[in-house]
């Protein structure tokens, strides 16, 4: 229990960090933002200039500045899209981008331990045949592949030669399973090939090792056929490991979803960054940028206490 | 303090001599043993080739980068007299190629200078302190670490160029090379506080110490060099990955204004002409492909070379 508090002070402390530093990335802009922002300004004495700097506290102090942003994004006021004809709260747009993300994220990261998990039981059971170095070679190969280059290149074979799923765009889960499973082939395929390199090389050395112990003589010993030897009892030591790599590797594949999202046309957080930077709605960007952030840290907050779940010597270690 | 569960790669890395006192299983798994091989060889070509092409760019015979250098837009490779084709501007992909590589290498490389002199020099004395200095310096790493990297990137990037119309003062490359030098300084910094910290447990720094040697020259002298091999590891990598982060932000537009080419401002503009002459992304791709495997490879070779472990990944 006053490890779940230390770790709650911890999380405090990081969203204090994260969000100041997103604050302050409207004081790196060079020269006055709101010209940047709000570059339509037509009205008689700059009055929607004036509003802008008064709406996000451009005149005072950055610490203060801070505390009445956070005030307001913790009450889910995430700040205003402006343009021309009238301005749109931040906020609705995270909550109909949001969770395309998560869906997507959610995907490659079964899909990946779907294709990997197997991959490694065959590779370390065969480990240093023949099989086991072409599938390490192959691996290698994926895990130099940039995962928007797997999106261009797949949606180029896919899309434009081969016509089976749709070049870009998206279809909601609710509005037909089937074309929801079509749009997401590309954009899952692209952000998993990576994954799968990095879930496979590190569950095969964790199997190998693992497989040398004497527990699993002992069960090889007692009659229990390979597959159960693999799949029951060197299999499970080795998922803690798994577990915490694919934690971490959520904030790559934040990462990766973004720009996959940008290039596909997935209405997602991605493509809300992608028009946040191009239109420069640095109000857009910061809050994009926290949210994303402190999902992150939410989502390596939970593992993190998972593990401590799931294994005892770690409980111990910092009680 | 660690939000992220330990399992970076050489987090946890420990020397050989300690990690066989402390009982744990060595991995005893057949990891196939990197010679300096055909593909080490090839690796180092490629490389050769490519920064040798981009350090000798200005005296190449090579056709202006950004001027239009045949009648016919998107001319297939091979079929007219520029050998790799043009892109929908007419410019001569091959001298496009060499100036974006160019561009992009220099990018990376600098960045991941920037990173190892300001992160380098921090993890050091992160993991050589380990008073309340060393703690609050690891901790802050951490808490940096909370940010994806490429957000972090694409938001330094769009708020330092501001006004894409006006000009800041600021070149696009510099500005790049400071968004990704200072979003990889937490990451440097965290590998060489674990290593600094396994290292200076070892005898000989005792012994050194026990000699009357000062904390620099400890520091400096007796850890620096056995941190080195990993950190030549971590920058051959890190290059690869900022050459890959260059071409991620230059397809949200967050890279050096075109028409400069870089590869990824290359790749960007090829998606436009995906339909009709799918080379002119291809190309790009392929050198981007090349280079982060060639990295990545020859890291391998100096990580199986010098011994640094890896003990979680």
């Amino acid at each position: 229990m006053l490890m779940l508090g230390r770790r709650l002070l911890q999380l405090a402390v990081v969203f204090v960090v994260v969000t100041f530093f997103t604050v302050a990335l409207m004081s790196l802009v060079p020269g006055r933002p709101e010209t940047l922002v709000i570059p339509f300004d037509t009205t008689p004495g700059q009055q929607l200039t004036k509003d802008f700097r008064a709406e996000n506290n451009l005149d005072r102090p950055l610490p203060v500045r801070w505390a009445k942003w956070a005030g307001k994004f913790v009450t889910g006021d995430m700040g205003q899209i402006y343009s021309s004809s009238d301005s749109e709260p931040v906020s609705s747009r995270v909550r109909s981008a949001a969770p395309t993300s998560a869906l997507l994220i959610s995907y490659t990261i079964v899909f990946s331990l779907l294709v990997a998990v197997p991959l490694a039981v065959w590779a370390a059971y065969r480990s240093g045949t023949r099989i086991d170095k072409v599938l390490n070679t192959v691996m290698f190969g994926f895990i130099s592949l940039p995962n928007f280059a797997v999106a261009l290149v797949l949606s180029y074979f896919l899309a434009v030669r081969a016509d089976v799923v749709p070049a870009t765009g998206y279809t909601a889960p609710g509005d037909g399973l089937s074309e929801h499973i079509r749009s997401m082939v590309v954009p899952v395929l692209a952000l998993s090939l990576g994954q799968i390199a990095v879930f496979m090389r590190l569950l095969r050395s964790d199997l190998v090792a693992t497989l040398q112990e004497d527990f699993i003589l002992m069960a090889k010993s007692k009659g229990i056929s390979n597959a159960r030897v693999l799949w029951r009892h060197a299999l499970r030591p080795s998922s803690l490991t798994l577990l915490t790599v694919a934690g971490l590797s959520v904030g790559a594949l934040i990462g990766g979803t973004l720009v996959v999202e940008f290039l596909l046309g997935i209405p997602g957080l991605g493509k809300e960054v992608g028009s946040a930077i191009l239109t420069r709605q640095y109000v857009q960007l910061q809050s994009l940028v926290a949210v994303i952030a402190i999902s992150f840290v939410l989502v390596n907050f939970f593992i993190d206490f998972l593990y401590t779940v799931l294994d005892p010597r770690i409980r111990e270690r910092s009680a | 303090m660690t939000l992220l569960p330990a399992t970076h790669p050489l987090e946890s890395a420990a020397p050989s001599a300690t990690t066989g006192a402390t009982g744990a299983p060595e991995p005893v798994g057949p990891a196939p043993k990197k010679k300096f091989g055909l593909g080490a060889w090839l690796a180092s070509g490629w490389l050769g080739l490519l920064v040798g092409a981009s350090i000798l760019a200005p005296i190449l015979p090579l056709k202006d980068p950004n001027a239009s250098a045949t009648s016919t837009p998107l001319l297939a490779p091979f079929s007219g007299d520029l050998i790799l084709g043009a892109d929908g501007n007419s410019r001569d992909m091959l001298s496009r190629l060499v100036w974006g590589s160019r561009v992009s290498l220099l990018i990376a490389v600098s960045a991941i200078i920037v990173a190892f002199l300001i992160g380098g020099l921090l993890g050091l004395f992160a993991g050589f302190y380990r008073n309340w200095i060393g703690k609050v310096l690891a901790s802050f790493f951490d808490i940096l670490l909370a940010i994806p990297a490429l957000v972090l990137i694409l938001a330094l990037v769009a708020v330092l160029k501001g006004d894409p119309t006006v000009d800041q003062g600021l070149p696009g490359e510099v500005i790049v090379i400071i968004a990704i030098g200072l979003v990889s300084i937490p990451l440097v910094a965290r590998i060489a506080r674990a290593q600094t910290l396994a290292w200076s447990q070892r005898e000989f720094v005792l012994a050194a110490r026990a000699q009357g040697a000062s904390s620099g020259r400890i520091l400096f002298r007796e850890i620096l060099p056995n941190v080195l091999p990993a950190m030549g590891y971590i920058a051959l990598l890190g290059i690869g990955i900022a050459i890959v982060a260059e071409a991620a932000a230059a397809l949200f537009g967050a890279s050096v204004d075109p028409p400069q080419a870089t590869l990824g401002n290359m790749i960007d503009a090829g998606r436009g002409d995906l339909q009709t002459a799918s080379f002119v992304m291809f190309f790009p791709i392929i050198v981007i492909f090349l280079t982060v495997m060639s990295l990545n490879f020859l890291g391998d070779v100096i990580r199986d070379r010098f011994d640094v472990r890896e003990s979680a990944l």
